[in-house]
């Protein structure tokens, strides 16, 4: 479990030794023809700053290869806000007193023609954690429900227990999103401070369940804003080197979610700059070639537009994160505001342009 | 220059092409006709078998072009027997590139799993062409089991590193009854001729042509190196030999007594 290897760090002198990296370090780490996870502190620590050029250079080269002049699409669909955690950033937080939807069987069908209409085929479903609302039942319905129309499902929901990965996996489930929000443990509880979210193990320990439960596909990431970004980092980066080590037949996924506003909520902590995400992003590429890398539309339309060629992989388009925000209920309560609000059609146009295929379909729902 | 047959059919372009990372269907389209391939392969997950309008497809319709179905992303033999089931029903050919890799990361085939699906396709009528590592009993197991052609790896999947694994590629080309196709790796046209100079009867080339900055004029440029290469190799390579010694030591004795 990677419980184990994580109890071997401490946080501050992990934080300690990014910080200590001296330009040297950077350089090393750039020549490297196989980086490790020290390589990793020295890319997303202060002293690789300057070299941010050279690192974009090796990041768009490596993906090319890799991934060749595409850019797979996806979109969220939010089934629920209903939500029993509070956590301090998050619009679904219990205390955030604002009436509740949860869609049903109808609003789910009338959702999947709009997004269908949009040309979507790989799916997000997203909802928030009530246990009694939205929990085994609710997706396995859900399932049911979208399979048929899309090629690639993915949830990012509440953490369930190995057997209900087991179970939902065949229905359709192809990845599951968890981020770790923190990992450190003080402020991890500090932002969660009730509900079930509010255990730091259990969410901790819900890839492992995830690579046994043998999932296609997991997403981790940590909310960028929470505590000191490249401290976070790079415990995602040690718990992805121990997972693609001990899930092997699982594929991974990285996104980069700074804090965004939503109506009475909480400022970053520590800011992130759009340099800053830059570097990131080369750093994960440069540390691992094959890593998917995630970007959503809470990055702005001239930004997204750039990391394009830098070492991003996926996209998210034309998103809403409220439940029935295609059609249903164009005004329910949303989670976070969108910055990027082109079409479908517009993002595969801009990427056309850049020279970059749309990728819809990289999947088949009969491999699921 | 000697045509290629494979399970009957002729093939006059021996340069075997894959049809991902180009940055348009279109450009894709005119790639592979700058190359002269007549076999391309397709991910099954990347096409819409159920509408006939699929963007890839659509620009694959030429009389020429033999479209072949690969499994990418099935982990298991039975997936993939599956998955070709539905590839022969939706694309109408029962060819079929067995591609095996449990392991995302560096998509290496599972020999064991590749092994098991060539044995049921092969009884279930297909032409199977299966991608695997440069192993040369593997081969003859899979020639045991009913494959139509072999496809060793030169080297990891999309890396363009070349004929790492030259030396077990030869026994393979020595030892085999049928088409050795090389598969994956080659990253430049002279990796290409490296093969064919050998004695492969194929080779088959993606991301090479598919990330070049003209995609077309590479594709035409391997052309020209698989040609070049199966020439040198028809016509028979002038052998590589040591500067001649200038006297005998050892046997210049046998001219004295």
């Amino acid at each position: 479990m990677f419980t184990e290897i994580f109890s071997q760090y401490n946080w501050d002198e992990v934080k300690a030794g990014i910080y200590s990296k001296t330009a040297r370090d950077v350089e090393t780490a750039l020549t490297a023809t196989r980086r490790t996870l020290d390589d990793f502190a020295a890319l997303i620590s202060p002293a690789a700053a300057p070299y941010l050029e050279d690192m974009a250079r090796l990041s768009h080269q490596l993906t090319l290869q890799r991934f060749g002049n595409t850019m797979q699409l996806y979109i969220p669909m939010y089934l629920s806000n209903e939500c029993q955690n509070i956590c301090t950033y998050c619009g679904f937080s219990l205390n955030n007193k604002i009436a509740r939807k949860t869609l049903s069987t109808g609003e789910i069908l009338q959702e999947i023609n709009a997004i269908k209409a949009m040309g979507f085929d790989h799916l997000l479903l997203v909802t928030g954690e009530a246990q009694q609302v939205v929990g085994l039942d609710y997706f396995r319905k859900a399932l049911s429900l979208v399979r048929p129309h899309f090629s690639n499902i993915s949830m990012e929901v509440q953490p369930l227990d190995e057997s209900a990965y087991r179970e939902l996996i065949p229905l359709g489930l192809y990845g599951v999103l968890v981020y770790q929000e923190t990992y450190h443990q003080e402020d991890y509880k500090l932002h969660h401070p009730k509900g079930r979210k509010s255990n730091f193990r259990y969410r901790l320990e819900t890839p492992d369940r995830l690579g046994k439960a043998g999932v296609h596909k997991m997403g981790l990431g940590v909310l960028i804003g929470l505590e000191d970004w490249r401290t976070d980092s790079f415990f995602t980066a040690l718990h992805l080197q121990y997972l693609e080590k001990t899930y092997w037949q699982t594929k991974y996924s990285i996104s980069f979610p700074r804090l965004r506003p939503f109506s009475g909520g909480l400022a970053p902590k520590v800011e992130m700059n759009n340099r800053e995400l830059v570097q990131l992003i080369c750093a994960y590429r440069l540390l691992n070639q094959e890593i998917e890398l995630s970007i959503s539309t809470r990055e702005e339309e001239a930004f997204r537009n750039h990391l394009v060629k830098l070492g991003v992989t996926a996209m998210s388009a034309g998103s809403k994160t409220n439940p029935g925000g295609y059609v249903v209920d164009r005004q329910s309560l949303e989670q976070f505001e969108i910055s990027d609000e082109r079409s479908a059609a517009e993002i595969a146009a801009m990427l056309q342009q850049q020279g970059y295929e749309a990728v819809w379909k990289d999947w088949d729902s009969s491999l699921t | 220059m000697q045509p290629l047959i494979i399970a009957g059919r002729q093939f006059q372009s021996r340069l075997f092409t894959g049809t991902g990372k180009f940055s348009s269907a279109l450009l894709m389209e005119e790639a592979l006709l700058a190359s002269g391939s007549e076999l391309v392969t397709v991910a099954l997950k990347r096409v819409d078998m159920q509408h006939k309008t699929d963007d890839i497809l659509t620009h694959l319709h030429h009389p020429h072009l033999h479209l072949l179905p690969n499994t990418s992303g099935v982990r298991t033999a039975k997936e993939a027997v599956y998955a070709a089931q539905l590839a022969r029903e939706a694309l109408e050919t029962n060819w079929i590139k067995l591609e095996i890799h449990p392991d995302p990361r560096y998509l290496l085939p599972d020999p064991i799993e590749t092994l098991l699906a060539t044995e049921e396709l092969a009884r279930l009528g297909f032409v199977v062409l299966p991608y695997i590592h440069a192993d040369p009993v593997l081969c003859k197991r899979l020639e045991n089991a009913g494959t139509a052609a072999v496809m060793p790896l030169g080297s990891p999947i999309g890396s363009n590193k070349g004929l790492k694994t030259f030396d077990f590629l030869e026994i393979i080309i020595q030892q085999s009854k049928v088409p050795v196709i090389v598969d994956a790796g080659i990253g430049a046209p002279s990796h290409a001729a490296q093969a064919m100079e050998m004695g492969a009867d194929a080779v088959l080339v993606n991301t090479a042509i598919a990330v070049a900055k003209d995609p077309v004029k590479m594709g035409l440029a391997f052309k020209l190196a698989v040609e070049a290469g199966r020439q040198a190799y028809e016509s028979g390579l002038a052998a590589v030999s040591r500067q001649a010694m200038a006297s005998s030591p050892l046997t210049a004795f046998l001219d004295e007594l």
